[in-house]
């Protein structure tokens, strides 16, 4: 084990984790938004309840958005100065802009939204929460653009006198293909993670909780997050199709990977399941679809797939003697994970769906635990998702133009790394369990009571307690 | 004005807002168990910093993502350099942040009690460690000719960083005590008041010290000029605080702020990042910028977004203007 190693372990579990508060922060934040505008829009106090209630678990979980994504940012110098200084030119400024034109409309916005009930006119209320929507999904874009340069550099030059690489074209950096479908990629994503929560919390109280007179609330709310993970599940199906196609062309070797394609095909055909040797060098058995895989990845079922020892072989005359596959079985796994838990939760919603269909109340036990872990899955999805495409860009940090072994900060010991390793762990592991612990409480409780106090309009404003206080 | 300049004195920019905005926070943050003599009064103190403190935190995301963008090599070798310092600083605004928005979610008092202590700790130690790192990034470190830091730890905890740690812990004490008297009622408002002058003079004697000191070790005309106005603006802060011109006492202590943090910045240009060993090593405004391209680019994202950013958070404390006490905490 070296501080290579550890950096690296390092930034998948601090990245992971971090992105299991991000899906929710992006898809809620416009959920909660919607549902107040349907308030504002209608009067009806079952919305208020719903943004207040949904809001509020949107909070505890924003909190924890926030935090985990100051590291990220840091990390790049900390960990990977060697790759900060290769790449800094360009991959800097979609950080700085994110920062600047994301960050900052989000956390002020999200402060008048959560502080200012009492203190701001309706409609203005209202639009804070759609700024800080909006700030949340437009910071996707920056770091998606940012990632897409790392599997996919374009818009740059190589310095031959600092070895550097140098922004020739910023606009090329910010409509890199890779980054315009990764991004709506992402958010389908996202939503189906956001609205599989809607349906948990919202199922468990129409079934649990049936004489409560908020009954219609939840079922609404069910239903409503029902239909954001079908919709979300489809246009993830949709980009991720189109993700393959863009893949197949600029990192064959990661479709390769995500296949176990060892020799090229054409026509190619999509493994169900692949038992490979223990070193993932071969395979063992496989259950293969012919022609599909092909069709995945070129649009065309005779097209041709270049398979892992094709690609190995090439890449080996192009950069030099070296292994340039990712880990098979990694790739090969997370890849239909991936699609697997993102299927399974969708699946879900339709049978929730289903279950409240002309207003009847489902009863089934197994429908109640099916919803309880539904969240969990496009979670996973998204996880999965994350090593997917990281792990299956390696040895790469930079695809084709920088080695990952060849990034890490090299004045940072062994000791440092485990030493920050450890405790991003550490405190990563029990703030975990405390805002679970604090989701679920929340998300027992039920919504809140919105009958507006007695309001005396008396009392001096200085006197008046605050609409909301930490 | 070469963009590199523009870039550096963003970067200068940046920081010194962050040390303005963050630092009261922090500020606050430290005088919860001091102030705060009950529940109650704890929840006023929090409050007065509550819509506010994620944007003002945005401020160093920002500064550190300019640095990033506008100088790669500064990012590169002060992050991975001051590692140690820096992991403690994300600790501890990991838990702080948490701790803002989970302590009130349960009633129990021992819950309450360790998220205010994550408040605390996450307040005082960055207040402390940014000096620190500041004050090493101005005396210089052990870089070598490829800009890589070869020095340890305990190269990074001098007497001179350590006097440096001391005065932002004092600056973000003072300009928190005078921020929440600027923002607080009745009894709280009282004692902050009283608390703001005392820890002021002791401030004042720490900030005139490390100031001159740093000095010694790099000067310009500019940074002498700003020196001596950062401690007058200190010290016109602690004269309004004791007669309880708030507003002006808190215009005060930022000003103060800014100006050290400029004092700093002034006598370090064209350098960023001196190294003590080989000069070769030494990072400067032009040998860690990124191209002119990119600078130009970043430059217009930030001439059209910076006033629109100022101008919302701006409006931000304007909404949240009002005073509070413990008469405005609602029961639950």
């Amino acid at each position: 084990m070296d501080a290579l190693d550890v950096a690296r372990w390092q930034f998948g579990v601090t990245t992971v984790y971090h992105f299991l508060f991000v899906p929710l922060t992006i898809g809620l934040s416009v959920l909660v938004a919607i549902l107040q505008t349907m308030w504002h829009r209608t009067g009806n106090e079952r919305y208020l309840k719903l943004t207040k209630f949904y809001g509020k678990l949107f909070l505890i979980n924003f909190a924890m958005g926030v935090v985990t994504g100051i590291v990220q940012e840091f990390q790049f110098g900390m960990n990977w100065s060697d790759y900060s200084r290769f790449v800094g030119d360009i991959f800097g400024a979609p950080l700085a802009i994110e920062a600047l034109v994301a960050f900052f409309l989000e956390s002020t916005f999200i402060g008048l939204w959560i502080f200012g009930w009492d203190r701001l006119p309706k409609r203005l209320h209202l639009a804070a929460i759609w700024a800080a929507a909006i700030g949340t999904n437009l910071s996707a874009y920056f770091i998606l653009a940012a990632n897409s340069f790392m599997q996919n550099p374009v818009g740059f030059r190589i310095n031959p006198e600092s070895g550097r690489a140098e922004l020739t074209d910023f606009v090329a950096v910010l409509t890199n293909k890779v980054a315009l479908v990764t991004f709506p990629h992402t958010l389908a994503g996202s939503f189906l993670v956001a609205g599989s929560l809607m349906v948990t919390v919202g199922l468990w109280h129409v079934m649990r909780n049936r004489d409560s007179a908020d009954t219609g609330a939840y079922r609404f709310a069910t239903k409503l997050g029902s239909w954001v993970v079908l919709i979300s599940s489809a246009l993830v199906i949709l980009t991720g199709d189109i993700q393959g196609k863009i893949m197949t062309e600029v990192q064959p070797m990661k479709m390769a990977a995500a296949e176990g394609l060892y020799t090229t095909e054409s026509p190619a055909s999509f493994s169900v399941l692949t038992v490979g040797s223990l070193d993932g060098s071969r395979e063992i058995f496989a259950l293969k679809i012919p022609y599909l895989l092909s069709f995945l990845g070129t649009g065309d079922p005779n097209g041709t797939v270049q398979g892992i020892n094709d690609l190995q072989a090439q890449y080996a005359s192009q950069y030099g003697p070296g292994n340039y596959a990712p880990i098979i079985p990694v790739t090969y796994w997370s890849f239909r994970f991936m699609i697997g838990f993102g299927l399974a939760a969708a699946a879900i919603a339709l049978l929730v769906l289903w279950s409240q269909r002309k207003g009847r109340t489902p009863t089934s036990k197994w429908l109640l635990r099916a919803g309880l872990v539904m969240p969990v899955l496009p979670l996973l999805a998204n996880s999965f998702g994350w090593i997917f495409t990281e792990m299956g860009r390696q040895p790469w940090i930079v695809f084709g133009e920088m080695l990952t072994r060849d990034g890490v900060s090299r004045s940072v010991s062994l000791t440092e790394v485990l030493t920050s390793f450890t405790a991003f762990t550490l405190i990563y592991a029990v703030l975990a369990v405390v805002e679970f612990k604090l989701l679920v409480r929340y998300a027992r409780a039920g919504v809140p009571d919105v009958t507006p106090q007695t309001d005396d309009d008396d009392t001096d404003d200085a006197e008046r307690p605050l609409a909301f206080a930490y | 004005m070469e963009l590199t300049t523009v870039w550096f004195l963003l970067v200068a920019v940046l920081f010194t807002g962050y040390f303005i905005l963050e630092g009261f926070d922090f500020g606050v943050g430290m005088l919860l168990p001091v102030l705060g003599r009950d529940d109650r009064q704890r929840r006023v103190l929090i409050n007065t910093i509550g819509p506010v403190w994620d944007g003002n935190e945005v401020w160093l995301i920002t500064a550190g993502g300019a640095m990033f963008a506008a100088f790669p090599e500064w990012y590169a070798t002060l992050f991975s350099g001051f590692y140690l310092p820096l992991l403690l600083i994300l600790l501890a605004l990991i838990a702080r942040g948490v701790a803002f928005e989970y302590r009130h979610k349960r009633p129990e008092a021992s819950w309450k009690r360790r998220w205010d202590q994550a408040i605390f700790w996450g307040s005082a130690i960055p207040a402390v460690l940014w000096g620190v790192a500041f004050a090493n990034i101005f005396r210089g470190v052990p870089l070598d000719a490829d800009h890589e830091y070869v020095g340890g730890l305990l190269d990074l905890l001098n007497p001179y960083a350590l006097l440096g740690g001391l005065t932002t812990l004092g600056l973000f004490l003072t300009h928190g005590a005078v921020f929440l008297a600027l923002k607080t009622t009745g009894d709280i408002r009282e004692r902050a008041g009283a608390l703001a002058v005392k820890l002021g003079v002791g401030t004042a004697v720490a900030a005139v010290a490390f100031l001159s000191w740093s000095l010694t070790i790099r000067s310009s005309a500019a940074a002498v000029v700003l020196a001596v106005g950062a401690a007058l603006a200190l010290l016109g802060g602690l004269a309004a605080a004791k007669v309880r011109r708030e507003g002006w006492a808190f215009t005060g202590t930022a000003v103060a702020i800014a100006l050290a943090v400029a004092t700093l910045f002034a006598a370090l240009f064209p350098n960023v990042m001196p190294s003590t060993l080989d000069a070769a090593g030494t990072l400067t405004a032009t040998n860690a910028a990124s191209t002119p391209y990119t600078l130009k680019i970043m430059t217009w994202v930030a001439v059209i977004f910076t006033p629109i950013v100022l101008a919302y958070q701006g409006w931000t404390y304007w909404v949240f203007r009002r005073r509070i006490g413990v008469q405005n905490i609602p029961q639950h």
